[in-house]
């Protein structure tokens, strides 16, 4: 059991090596490392709906794809600059989430894949059909400008790489913070048994639509990453492989920030290494995730449990009826109570 | 799409000259012929969908695992006809339509050996695992297949041959109807019709529709369900192959990324009829086949892929146990 200064410690070394990355590598693997950054934004935000929620969503290209031609169309039509049109992105995104995903919520698990696969594809459709004018069709949007933050323009790999990975560090935070807060652990109960979540008064179709908006919202501001990034866009870049790949790099993560950051790199950048095997990389990637399913089936790195205090949550307690009060999750004392235990009673504490 | 399957073909010429004043009749005629035009061209497509279709149920109904590596399976099979019948020459060494029939026979049972390894190494370890495990290694075995094909083949479409493609026209009822859509649906409509006989008055079908409904039980009445899962990976990639050789046939042209647009189909054809429900998946492919070819026809050529995803998404929400599909306790 690692102790916790040696966590934050490999927290601390890891986020310097990221820093200081691009000082030390060419103009090529910079940009690796900024699609790295973007996938892993994209992943980080398919992990709440998918990781916390284990709801599975296979059509998280949609959003991004909203987000991004949001962007490029507010941006190329309208003149906004790129960073103004990153919360409309993320806005557009996330209620399109919520209308698409109202009807279909309450779909048991494999369903659910289906129709979010049928999304996608019928959004990616609806783009090349040009759908309002507005898409451009199957070429997409071109010249869209690059965004620059207080007269200072964001034209280089490696500012981007700074913005990109600025950005998985916002969301590294705040999602961190979600994961330990009543909403998160909502999430994490009707993961383990929804039955169960439901019975204990947790709202499981209101919090599943909120995991749904949230993790939308992260990927249409994405979207507005990529599109300023890649100048062009075009209904190719937001095919159903594309969520297979975010889905996969969720999945075998396991569900955990680091796992993310990690799988993401697996997937994105050791491709990048091979590149002499580059066109056997998606039957690697198909294999591996075969193998990965019956060897370890929980992922590289599933989150820590839960961890309470009994001894200071019978001290506090003060009628907090529902939720399991405040733990404090940090410990790993012999007094601890693992909370997600599996299906049968994982009530926590 | 081939060239002048779609809808209207040469039929308008069969028309008597229009008398003067009589074009309102005229017009209602060559309505009703492109509409039966386009219902048969559906029957054809539905046919193969079916066929596919029946692969997805009849796996949901004894494992309930989404076989997603089942479109790839088609894809294999229609690469796999077009090697037999070109590279290893079969066309010549037969007439074309023998060799077609042979190679019907050999490409349904390589796939049905496919699936059932593949049922062997990707399925089975995961038999009691979570059941979303099991898909995730279903997504994982249909890139893998995908990428299988486009590194053998490369990425890029191939034709088969013309002169495979029976070439004469049936005159039915003043319409006509290219022969090979005529011997699509025929093909199909024999080898469903086999297998719900199959399934009905066997002992072995017996022992399928028995593991669909209560695996636990079916094995205390000494049913190997082991072995009746094997039979299924067998009936259904071997009749998804055979589908593949019929798309290859009927459209002439394959690719390797096919097989995620026919399995997606084939499985919301599934859904349609009721998934699990062997005749359900036939009701439910042809369907679908005549809905997106209507669809196709009288509102938007260019949504055509999109409308399988409405009436999936539709009846998901309206009515998720399908046409025939039975009210289960399990909340969808």
């Amino acid at each position: 059991m690692m102790t916790e200064p040696i966590r934050i410690a490999i927290r601390v070394a890891l986020a310097a090596v990221i820093c200081a990355l691009p000082l030390f590598s060419n103009a090529y693997w910079t940009d690796v490392c900024v699609s790295i950054g973007l996938y892993a934004l994209l992943s980080l935000s398919l992990n709440i709906i998918l990781g916390q929620a284990g709801i599975f969503h296979m059509g998280h290209a949609a959003f991004f794809a909203v987000g991004a031609y949001v962007t490029a169309i507010l941006n190329t039509l309208c003149h906004w600059p790129i960073f103004w049109t990153m919360p409309v992105a993320g806005a557009a995104a996330a209620l399109f989430a919520l209308l698409v995903a109202r009807p279909i919520i309450h779909l048991r698990g494999d369903y659910l894949l289906i129709v979010t696969i049928g999304i996608v594809e019928i959004v990616r459709i609806a783009l090349i059909n040009d759908v309002f004018g507005l898409t451009g069709g199957a070429n997409g949007i071109f010249g869209i400008s690059r965004p620059s933050f207080f007269g200072f323009k964001i034209v280089k790999g490696i500012q981007f790489y700074y913005l990109v990975w600025g950005m998985v560090a916002v969301s590294l935070l705040l999602f961190y913070g979600l994961w330990h807060s009543r909403f998160g652990r909502a999430l994490n109960y009707i993961k383990e048994d929804d039955v169960a979540a439901e019975g204990c008064g947790v709202n499981v179709t209101q919090y599943k639509l909120m995991a749904f908006v949230l993790g939308a919202f992260w990927a249409g501001m994405a979207g507005t990453l990529y599109a300023a990034k890649m100048t062009t866009i075009s209904p190719e870049s937001f095919s159903f492989m594309e969520s297979v790949i975010i889905f996969a790099v969720v999945i075998l993560s396991g569900g955990s920030q680091i796992g993310v950051l990690i799988s993401a790199f697996l997937f994105i950048g050791l491709p990048e290494l091979l590149r002499e095997f580059s066109n056997a990389r998606m039957l690697i990637f198909g294999l591996a995730m075969m193998i990965m399913m019956v060897w370890r089936p929980q992922g590289l790195l599933p989150p820590r449990r839960r961890r309470y205090h009994v001894k200071s949550l019978m001290e506090n307690e003060n009628g907090d009826g529902s939720g399991p009060g405040p733990g404090s999750p940090e410990a790993g004392s012999a007094l601890a109570v693992e909370s997600d235990v599996q299906a049968a009673g994982g009530r926590p504490a | 799409m081939g060239p002048d399957l779609c809808g209207s073909s040469g039929g308008i010429a069969l028309l008597p000259a229009g008398l003067p004043g009589n074009r309102s009749v005229a017009r209602v005629q060559r309505f009703m012929e492109q509409f039966l035009q386009q219902l048969l061209n559906g029957l054809a497509v539905g046919g193969i969908y079916a066929l596919v279709a029946l692969g997805y149920t009849m796996v949901y109904g004894v494992l309930k695992l989404i076989n997603f590596a089942h479109g790839d399976l088609f894809t294999i099979g229609a690469y796999l006809g077009l090697t037999l019948l070109v590279s290893c020459n079969f066309s010549g060494m037969l007439s074309p339509m023998l060799a077609v029939l042979a190679v019907f026979v050999m490409v349904a049972l390589l796939v049905a050996i496919i699936g059932f390894l593949l049922e062997r190494t990707a399925y089975r370890p995961l038999r009691n695992a979570n059941r979303l495990s099991a898909v995730v290694s279903a997504l994982g075995a249909s890139i893998f297949f995908q990428n299988a094909i486009m590194l053998i083949y490369g990425a890029r479409f191939y034709v088969y041959p013309d002169y495979l493609r029976p070439d004469f026209t049936v005159h039915l009822f003043g319409l006509a109807v290219p022969g090979v859509r005529l011997l699509v649906i025929a093909a199909s409509v024999i080898l469903m019709l086999g297998l719900w006989a199959f399934i009905q008055r066997s002992r072995t079908g017996a022992a399928i529709r028995a593991v669909a409904i209560d695996p636990g039980a079916a094995q205390l009445m000494g049913i190997n369900v082991d072995r009746i899962i094997s039979l299924v990976f067998l009936i259904g990639p071997g009749l998804g192959g055979a589908a593949g050789l019929m798309v290859g046939i009927y459209y002439g042209q394959i690719d390797f990324t096919m097989g995620w647009t026919y399995g997606l189909k084939a499985f919301t054809a599934a859904i349609l009829g009721g998934i699990g429900n062997i005749p359900g998946a036939m009701i439910g492919g042809l369907l679908l086949g005549v809905i997106e070819a209507l669809a196709a026809g009288y509102i938007a050529i260019a949504w055509k892929d999109a409308i399988a995803f409405f009436v999936l998404i539709l009846i998901l929400i309206i009515r998720p146990t399908g046409i025939l599909g039975e009210r289960t306790a399990d909340k969808l």
